[in-house]
């Protein structure tokens, strides 16, 4: 093996590949049997951080940067002169077994350029799945891109090999693609959703009827946007999020702040900053909406098409509906408890145990883990003391900002000063 | 009646031994800790305490009727902390008593299921940060010092992962390891020189090793860097076996 060249051949397709931002490793429920390698059966494992802070946990690469296509928002397109390099089948399939050998990555993470045709390249990311799940006996994560246009028998074949596949939308809005790509068709990237989505509900049913049914895809489809290219608005992209979390049952949608890398008259200039707050706060609305029962619309809705960025969205939903404050932890629901800031879904589960031995009070819940600057102006528990002047939203609003030192806090100074 | 230490070997046996004492001999007034931990002291009387494997089972088939509690007194166990038998006990106490194995609004009940996460997040790293190298004799080599002793945890996890795969995970701290030999997963102890694992390693590993470090490069985004976050979740002291952070 030429360690050198493939080293090379390394270099300039993780660079290409590490725009795509999921790196979820979770979900799966392939499980070694017959003493293979590998298991992904259990949690997901983040092996390391970069230094940006985010997660590595699959080995993420490109089969090539070689593209037909001239998308303005991508690294790789036609135009740009960078250097270009493809990896050989086998190459990738031992690269992620030695990588995964030494318990350094979950899994291969794999895209590509579209050369050729989107059928070819698809066939080849098929190859290499099939490759180390039929031959290698890998039960490690395996996540694969669809490509744009390819054709139902391919996303069929490829679910069979590949524990999520993903599409990426990218742009968030049909007029925004058209700006941006104007030689991909919105529809092209719908198909392979929408025959994923089928195909993973008929091997459920199927399954229900043999348990020897293979698994399809059993960590799901994703799909990622990107925030900040276009001049969207945060409603644009949570609404559209929304839309393929439910019509396409969306594991996960994935929100990426554009990253300058190249000179475009259609898009931020190099050298902007990237929008890592407003990333960050449209995470925190997904998760709301997945997991604390919101309704997008309360969030986000014609009066307030953006979300603050100084302060997290359930606090700025609470303070715009302080009649339904203050909540009383001790008898409250679980809906309601959810909706008070700075209390998670880990807290709220630990109270409605706790709860039923004794009433809390105030030391209770601070060792609970209750985040109290922000939550003690939505509650009562039992004590005496609570907040008992009349305080205007954003006089609630002033003293939390007052008493807290976000993380964020020299991002958004930033960021406000522009307007 | 006076203050009661109770010093058993350090093993989990004992500590279940210790506890089948304070039950049998009603024991209001108890403390529990660790042989090495023990300083006499004028004022209680000490009672060394004899592992009994009968003694221990039938202890650990009680508290295992609440099946997460238990095994939050054997994480908590782990955390080899000088002071963690006073928690385990008095919560020991008070969930036999009251039945309330999730009442978190109970000190010692909380503070087991805060050392159990901790543990638990030691646990995980591991399993995310050990670094295998491949010797020439196709014995895969990891070097950890964990926190905690977390080695008994993992072990199921790097079994089912690494079915056809010999591996040595080698805690440097404890000194003893994990072997797994394609059929079972043994707990070994050895002198362990680095010279010679480096002499053993096979050829292949530098390419490897170099390939994970340029790939770390690689796939982060400079223009978002944030040294922070990153130590925040890479902490220095697990570096020295990091070889994205520490090469051959």
């Amino acid at each position: 093996m030429n360690f050198e060249r493939i080293r090379e051949k390394l270099n300039i397709l993780a660079d290409a590949a590490k725009y795509d931002v999921s790196c979820s490793s979770s979900g799966s429920k392939r499980s070694n049997t017959g003493k293979g390698l590998g298991d992904s059966s259990g949690m997901g494992i983040c092996h390391s951080y970069t230094e940006d802070g985010r997660c590595i946990s699959l080995l993420k690469i490109l089969l090539t940067n070689h593209c037909i296509f001239d998308c303005a928002y991508c690294v790789s397109r036609k135009s740009n002169d960078i250097k270009r390099a493809g990896f050989k089948i086998q190459e990738v399939v031992d690269l992620t077994i030695n990588f995964y050998r030494r318990n350094y990555i979950e899994g291969l993470f794999l895209s590509s350029g579209i050369f050729s045709s989107p059928d070819y390249t698809m066939e080849r990311l098929i190859a290499v799945a099939k490759k180390l799940r039929l031959e290698e006996n890998f039960n490690g994560y395996i996540h694969l891109k669809s490509i744009p246009g390819c054709s139902d028998e391919l996303m069929r074949e490829a679910g069979l090999y590949a524990d999520r596949l993903s599409i990426n939308i990218e742009i968030p809005t049909v007029s925004g693609l058209k700006l941006l790509a104007p030689e991909k068709d919105h529809k092209d990237f719908i198909k392979p959703m929408e025959k994923v989505k089928n195909e993973i509900l008929q091997f459920k049913a199927d399954r229900k009827v043999s348990r020897k049914t293979p698994v399809y895809a059993p960590a799901g489809q994703s799909t990622q946007m990107i925030v900040g290219a276009t001049g969207e608005s945060d409603k644009d992209i949570m609404y559209s999020a929304v839309h393929y979390y439910s019509t396409y049952n969306m594991k996960r949608v994935y929100y990426s702040g554009y990253v300058p890398v190249l000179q475009d008259e259609r898009l931020p200039a190099l050298g902007t900053e990237v929008p890592m707050l407003r990333e960050n706060r449209l995470y925190q609305t997904d998760w709301l909406l997945r997991f604390y029962g919101f309704d997008v619309r309360e969030i986000l809705n014609k009066e307030y098409p953006n979300l603050d960025v100084d302060i997290d969205p359930k606090l700025s939903w609470a303070l715009r509906n302080m009649h339904l404050f203050p909540v009383d932890v001790n008898t409250a629901d679980k809906r309601m408890l959810a909706r008070i800031p700075g209390l998670g879904m880990k807290s709220m589960y630990k109270i409605l145990n706790a709860r039923k031995y004794r009433k809390l009070n105030w030391e209770h819940l601070k060792t609970i883990g209750v985040a109290l600057n922000r939550a003690r102006y939505f509650m009562i528990c039992d004590s005496k003391t609570w907040e008992k002047r009349d305080l205007e939203p954003h006089r609630i609003k002033s003293l939390i900002l007052q008493s807290s030192q976000s993380k964020y806090q020299k991002m958004y100074n930033d960021q406000l000063r522009l307007f | 009646m006076a203050l009661q230490k109770l010093i058993y070997d350090g093993s989990f046996e004992g500590l279940l031994n210790a506890i089948f004492i304070v039950y049998q001999e009603q024991l209001d007034d108890a403390e529990i800790l660790e042989e090495r931990f023990y300083e006499p002291d004028f004022f209680a009387e000490a009672q060394q305490v004899y592992t009994d494997d009968t003694k221990a089972t039938r202890v650990w088939e009680g508290l295992r009727k609440f099946p997460q509690f238990s095994a939050s007194v054997y994480r908590s166990f782990l955390t080899e902390l000088p002071d963690k038998e006073i928690y385990i006990l008095d919560a020991v106490r008070y969930v036999l008593k009251t039945k309330n194995d999730k009442d978190y609004g109970q000190p010692s009940v909380l503070k087991l299921a805060q050392l159990t996460k901790q543990v638990g997040r030691e646990k995980h790293r591991m399993e995310a940060f050990v670094r295998f190298k491949r010797t020439k004799d196709d014995l895969y080599v990891a070097l950890i010092e964990p926190d905690f002793n977390v080695l008994p945890l993992i072990a199921k996890h790097f079994k089912s992962r690494y079915a056809d795969q010999q591996f040595l995970i080698f805690d440097q701290k404890r000194s003893y390891g994990i072997f797994y030999d394609l059929e079972r997963v043994e707990f070994v102890t050895l002198d362990f020189d680095d010279q010679q694992l480096k002499e053993a390693l096979h050829q292949e590993e530098k390419h490897y090793d170099k390939m994970w470090q340029d790939y770390f490069v690689s796939t982060g985004i400079k223009n978002r860097i944030n040294k922070k976050l990153h130590l925040q979740h890479v902490p220095k002291r697990y570096w020295k076996y990091l070889n994205e952070k520490n090469p051959l």
